[in-house]
């Protein structure tokens, strides 16, 4: 048993077990939200494994884009993102993972901009207001843990004793808005829905197709599993309740995201730049000794 | 693969002046009361994205074009249905001037889903067996694919998008007659 857990601390096999478990997460969180939504709806629902049949199929389809950029962008989107993922398990620079992830989404809206058709353009837009959005936000709540830690380095939050949530729970709110963003929900999800494929919110995924398209998509799993890894981390002391924590989150996005629609990207933008910033700033007040 | 193929069938919409009696009816499909997602039916925007293209309305001389574009834009292994009677043979429309009376005049097609429109059971199923299709051509497409080689598109010069140079057509797939 010692000898598992030195083993686990070595940061190369820490970074290759979390590259290989986050998709698997990622696509498993997926299906249960295809499957819960589905229910919530009185309806069947596709399978759990449903994600994990897409993406296969999308890998067996034939490999066809408009322009190679287009497929150093798609690559740079899944690779920037397992960086960012490997940078956050072995516990490096805070600030240095948010910049990763930013570009990571830069590169996804790169290759939307790239080529010539304005539905692609338009997502990419989109998908521009959402990081405009949620950017302020993760850079707060990295600062909150500057000052509470009195480090920006990710291993430093891991080691203190005391849980993120009992130090920071308006930032944990300000985090959730961050989360729906991010995964595309209602009434956030002003690009990249999980639900409405044919409308002009999945604009920046338009000009992806077959395997490269399956890359974003991977990318997309990555990123699923990163917002949960994050939210555990808010309760890092014990698992159970990072759990707990976690599954509150993830039913209670799902709940609103059904019990709302979607709207304008300017009111995002107000919104997450009012409400969930000033809870921010708020809890940053008591942090600031 | 092949499984998961049958698996996720994603398809995109497309009307060639339907009288948009079998347009509503598909969409109705994807409400609860019937469910297309339970079988992995996804209702893509996106040619690029889809597996099955489901045409609906009788093809005139003025969309067949934009029909074959969108059908060369779908990489393989693709499925064409088609939806109703007027894509099949013209309908009530066949005597048209305009019509040409069937899709299967431009691309190739491998259901034919009969009904003025089709019951939405009718509509799911003709959509699992484009799946079925799907999957065996899935399997006949040869598996070992040299990684990289890529077909690049070009895309359709700004100001008459219809003249796509047709660089994206499929290999010489043939229609599953039925
Ligand atoms: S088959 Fe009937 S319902 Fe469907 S488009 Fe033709 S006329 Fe309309």
């Amino acid at each position: 048993m010692e000898n598992m857990m030195k083993w686990l601390n070595d940061p190369v096999v820490r970074s290759v077990l979390a590259l290989i478990l986050a998709p698997v997460l990622g696509g498993i969180i997926m299906g249960l939200d295809r499957k819960i939504t589905a229910r919530m709806q009185g309806r069947m629902g596709p399978p759990l494994m449903q994600p994990f049949y897409d993406i296969i199929k999308l890998m067996g389809k034939e490999p066809f884009v408009l322009h190679r950029p287009q497929i150093l962008y798609t690559m740079l989107h899944l690779v920037f993102m397992m960086i960012t993922v490997v940078m956050l398990v072995t516990g490096q620079d805070l600030l240095m993972v948010l910049l990763i992830h930013a570009f990571s989404s830069i590169a996804l809206v790169l290759g939307g901009m790239s080529v010539r058709s304005p539905y692609s353009w338009i997502g990419s837009q989109r998908k521009i207001m959402q990081i405009l959005a949620y950017e302020p936000i993760l850079i707060l709540l990295i600062l909150g843990i500057r000052l509470r830690d009195g480090s920006f380095l990710g291993s430093a939050v891991l080691e203190s004793q005391e849980p993120l949530i009992y130090s920071m729970p308006l930032l944990f709110l300000a985090f959730v808005c961050v989360l729906a963003i991010e995964f595309g929900k209602s009434p956030f999800d002003v690009s990249s829905s999980h639900h409405a494929h044919q409308e002009i919110v999945r604009g920046v995924y338009q000009e992806y197709a077959g395997p490269f398209y399956c890359l974003t998509e991977i990318a997309h799993f990555y990123e699923l599993a990163l917002g949960f890894g994050l939210v555990m981390a808010f309760w890092h002391t014990n698992i159970l309740c990072g759990f707990l924590l976690e599954t509150v989150v993830f039913l209670f996005l799902l709940v609103v995201d059904n019990a709302f629609s979607r709207l304008t990207t300017g009111w995002m933008v107000r919104y997450m730049w009012t409400v969930p910033l000033s809870l921010a700033l708020a809890n940053l007040i008591w942090l600031w000794r | 693969m092949t499984k998961a193929t049958a698996k996720s069938p994603w398809v995109v919409h497309v009307n060639c002046n339907s009288c948009n009696g079998c347009d509503i009816e598909f969409l109705a499909c994807l409400t609860p009361m019937y469910d297309a997602e339970r079988f992995g039916v996804v209702h893509i925007g996106s040619p690029k994205h889809a597996d099955i293209m489901v045409v609906t309305g009788s093809v005139n001389h003025r969309n067949a074009r934009v029909l074959r574009n969108l059908y060369e834009q779908m990489p393989g292994p693709k499925v064409v249905v088609a939806m109703g009677i007027c894509p099949a043979t013209g309908g009530i429309f066949a005597d048209c001037y305009n019509v040409l009376g069937g899709v299967d005049k431009v691309i190739p097609v491998d259901v034919y889903v009969p009904g003025c429109p089709p019951r939405p059971e009718a509509m799911l199923d003709g959509i699992l067996e484009g799946a079925a299709i799907l999957a065996q051509k899935q399997q006949n497409t040869p598996t070992v694919k040299p990684v990289m080689k890529l077909k690049i598109v070009k895309p359709a010069p700004a100001p008459a998008p219809a003249e796509a140079p047709a660089a994206a057509g499929a290999t010489g797939e043939q229609a599953v007659a039925k």
